[in-house]
């Protein structure tokens, strides 16, 4: 069985923990042989909703915004910038009745 | 700085022609927006220094760009922040040895359609892809935006350092869209041009003069964009907003009162605009692939025609509202069909499209639709009805000039 665990954090508490951190963490998941993927994401500000309505992509700034939506899924993807990931996000099926929140990776600071 | 001299002059005039230009391409090779404007400014004080020993160079925007790469690619090592941005470093460092990648013409051409296609990219917030493409592509200060848009100026830079953050952090490409992106894409430049015109043209409040240089400075961003690509609907909007500007003479009065469009003195009327929208249009209508955008222009071009408003031709303007409505169906459009069926066919039909909208339960809290209603109310002779549309206007609306114009027309019906 895979489990999904989702991090959430008040946006001044984002740098609250030092990513050094979950790193070290990742790592010893890793080496268990219970990590399947983990990212750290940039802040909610870099979103896009991406949404297909009647066969036409509809892009919008910022997160999705329908409380009824719930988190249904994931797709973790590799793609040279915004408008290839929003491209690959439209063909994700669910955009046609809910909406694809794509949020850009961000690099673990370990300095 | 005094500008007596003439090589301050020079700096200025060419500031003025090609700062935005030389801003374009430095975004391109440096990666960053914030960078770039850095090395901007770093270039123009360098040519203030430069320039009064060396002469001025026989091309200023090469000379600027490669000074300005220069520049930053130095202050980037010598900060050492070359870690965190190394992208923009070994974009940087590919840019000095590859001279020919922005010494031509087409690809600085190029450069700008990038910016203004990046300032405008659906991913930003509608008030930031404006504030960004003003600031950015029209070389506005904050401060400027902030007065036009009446925003309090932190709020409006704000808006700018989060769309450039979002720009870096989600990595929105800097390039003109592909053929297939390029009709969707281009929808949401003209709707930022077109909301700056709008922004200008309805001097709803604030000063006057900050809102017409609003209104101003959308027809030149619509030129620059009919330059560089010169799309149908691209040539229709600047063709719609050179014919409503053609009227802004006429439109208010000394002393700052609506006149609506029948009432206007039609001599006031800019014929030099007028004659470049309608030729705009004549040649985007005869291309494929025109749109509302067009339609709406050919539509102001009927009226623009008119050498009286007696003499406007209603069945035309119903005819081309009808071809709006299969391009972009929308209440608003159907009430303006409706004023023009009225003009057409008399106040009786129009009202009965008018009442079909409203009982639809569309444009309730449209003033317009109102006012409108009340125009051709009074026009029946239904004094009652046209009261109380007249006062259900009022109520919504909150433009100074528009209020006292529903309220002379109000009082004209005792």
């Amino acid at each position: 069985m895979k489990y999904l665990c989702l991090v959430y954090l008040e946006e001044e508490k984002l740098r609250a923990v030092p990513d050094r951190e979950c790193m070290a963490c990742g790592d010893g998941f890793r080496k268990s042989g219970l990590l399947v993927a983990a990212e750290a994401l940039q802040p909610v500000e870099t979103a896009t909703t991406v949404r297909v309505r009647n066969g036409k992509v509809s892009i919008t700034d910022g997160p999705f915004a329908e409380t009824k939506e719930q988190l249904a899924g994931f797709y973790l993807i590799e793609a040279r910038d915004l408008n290839d990931a929003i491209q690959v996000a439209s063909k994700i099926p669910p955009a046609r009745e809910g909406s694809i929140e794509v949020r850009p990776v961000r690099q673990l600071d370990l300095q | 700085m005094p500008v007596t001299d003439p090589v301050h002059e020079a700096v200025n005039a060419v500031y003025l022609s090609d700062s935005r230009r030389v801003l374009a391409t430095l975004i391109r090779l440096l990666g960053d927006f914030d960078v770039a404007e850095e090395a901007l400014h770093d270039a123009f004080r360098a040519a203030l220094e430069q320039w009064p020993r060396d002469g001025v160079p026989t091309n200023p925007r090469a000379w600027l760009v490669s000074t300005g790469r220069f520049k930053a690619i130095d202050s980037l090592r010598r900060r050492s922040r070359f870690d965190a941005l190394d992208e923009a470093g070994d974009q940087a460092e590919i840019a000095v040895v590859d001279t020919a990648a922005w010494a031509d013409e087409e690809s600085v051409e190029d450069d700008r359609l990038r910016l203004i296609f990046t300032c405008c990219h659906p991913a930003l917030a509608p008030d930031a892809q404006v504030a960004l493409t003003l600031r950015e592509v029209c070389g506005l200060t904050t401060e400027e935006i902030a007065q036009a848009f009446l925003t309090p100026a932190p709020t409006l830079a704000q808006r700018i350092v989060r769309a450039k953050a979002k720009i870096r952090d989600a990595r929105i490409p800097y390039e003109v869209p592909t053929r297939a992106a390029l009709p969707e894409r281009l929808d949401a430049v003209l709707r930022v041009i077109y909301l700056v015109f709008n922004e200008g043209y309805a001097a709803s409040s604030g000063t006057l003069v900050t809102r017409h240089d609003l209104s101003a400075e959308a027809i030149r961003l619509g030129r620059l964009l009919v330059d560089l690509l010169p799309e149908p609907e691209a040539r229709g909007l600047l063709a719609l907003m050179l014919l409503h500007e053609s009227r802004r003479a006429a439109r208010t009065s000394a002393s700052g009162d609506v006149i609506l469009l029948d009432d206007q003195d039609r001599s006031l009327w800019n014929r030099d605009q007028i004659a470049e929208g309608t030729r705009l249009v004549e040649g985007a209508l005869a291309s494929r692939g025109f749109g509302p955008y067009t339609i709406q222009a050919a539509i102001a071009a009927v009226h623009a025609d008119a050498s009286t408003a007696a003499a406007t031709d209603w069945a035309e303007i119903v005819g081309l509202y009808d071809v709006l409505l299969r391009a972009d169906a929308s209440p608003v459009i159907e009430l303006n069909r409706a004023v023009a069926v009225a003009m057409r066919d008399g106040p009786a039909a129009g009202l009965a499209l008018i009442d079909a909208i409203l009982q639809r339960g569309d444009l309730l809290d449209y003033r317009l639709a109102h006012a409108a209603r009340a125009e051709l109310c009074r026009r029946l002779g239904r004094t009652v009805d046209a009261r109380a549309s007249y006062e259900r206007a009022l109520a919504l609306a909150r433009q100074e000039p528009e209020r006292r114009l529903l309220e002379r027309r109000l009082a004209e019906l005792l």
